[in-house]
């Protein structure tokens, strides 16, 4: 069975300003906030727009943060989840205000290695391509996540 | 500051502070910007009680992020044809974390200058957090 999904994302100006500020970029574009390009690693806010996306509160289920216990979901985690080990992105061209990129999504390749500070990893690719309203390509995001057999050790 | 195809050269080198002492302030205005509300970036009691750290910690992509300023802010955002990393360590609220861009090549590809940058970023004590590459077109 495939795992492809997708997701619609509609690019908006005050999207990109917060999103901008929030990575610490404060410097004004010639372009006015209103047409700004946004920041290249801004594709990945496609998660908003994502019904299903694992890591936002949704109403009525259960939730691995803290409330008033540790976490909402019973039993100690046997590790943290998921951690981001790589990230790529490639351009056909900017990401523009009024943008409406269709985003498809599907797992590439996945390995293990074993690792002195966290045990066994296993490491999952996922491939996105986003392409605009007239079907063109405009980006395709590569992302490596890995799972960890116990947290990271710190020393 | 934007630079021209004609300011550029191999081995130029750009460095910029990322942030200083970063605060879990900033990881909670991540969280709401990118969507990425998982608690080991905002939820401290979670981190320590539940998943086995001493507390939150940044996403990757808000490293990646502000990593990204070091490119955008000299060639700009609508000028970045790629951009990869690969995230070396944790990083921390407290941290100060500073990029560095070393210019690989400067090639001419259908009539557009494009540099090819090495990128890594540093926090206080000189660990590598982050290392990757970006390609960008410069203006002429």
């Amino acid at each position: 069975m495939s795992d492809e999904k997708t997701v619609i994302f509609p690019v908006e100006a005050t999207h990109i300003m917060m999103f901008r500020r929030s990575i610490g970029d404060y410097s004004v574009p010639d372009t006015g906030l209103e047409n700004a390009a946004a920041p290249p690693t801004f594709p990945r806010a496609v998660a908003q727009f994502d019904p299903d996306y694992h890591l936002r509160l949704k109403p009525d289920v259960p939730w691995f943060g803290s409330g008033g216990k540790p976490s909402g979901i019973e039993g100690k985690p046997a590790s943290s989840g998921g951690l981001h080990a790589e990230q790529h992105f490639e351009f056909i061209r900017p990401v523009r205000p009024g943008d409406v990129l269709t985003v498809t999504e599907k797992t590439g390749k996945t390995w293990e290695k074993e690792s002195k500070r966290a045990g066994k990893l296993i490491f999952t690719e996922r491939v996105s391509e986003y392409r605009d309203q007239k079907g063109e390509l405009v980006c395709i995001a590569r992302g490596v996540g890995v799972r960890t057999e116990r947290p990271v050790d710190q020393k | 500051m934007r630079l021209k195809a004609n300011q550029i050269s191999v081995g130029d080198t750009f460095e910029d502070v990322l942030v200083k002492d970063l605060k879990r302030t900033q990881l909670v205005m991540y969280s709401g910007t990118s969507g990425d509300y998982n608690p080991l970036h905002t939820d401290d009691r979670y981190c320590r009680e539940a998943a086995g750290y001493p507390g939150v910690f940044a996403h990757g992509m808000l490293t990646m992020g502000m990593t990204g300023r070091v490119v955008t802010d000299r060639f700009g955002a609508e000028n970045v044809k790629k951009y990869g990393v690969r995230f070396t360590s944790q990083v921390w609220p407290g941290d100060d974390l500073k990029a560095k861009a070393v210019v690989e090549a400067v090639r001419e590809e259908n009539g557009e200058t494009l540099v090819d940058l090495a990128i890594t970023t540093m926090n206080q004590k000189g660990d590598v957090v982050l290392s990757g590459y970006a390609t960008a077109r410069a203006e002429k």
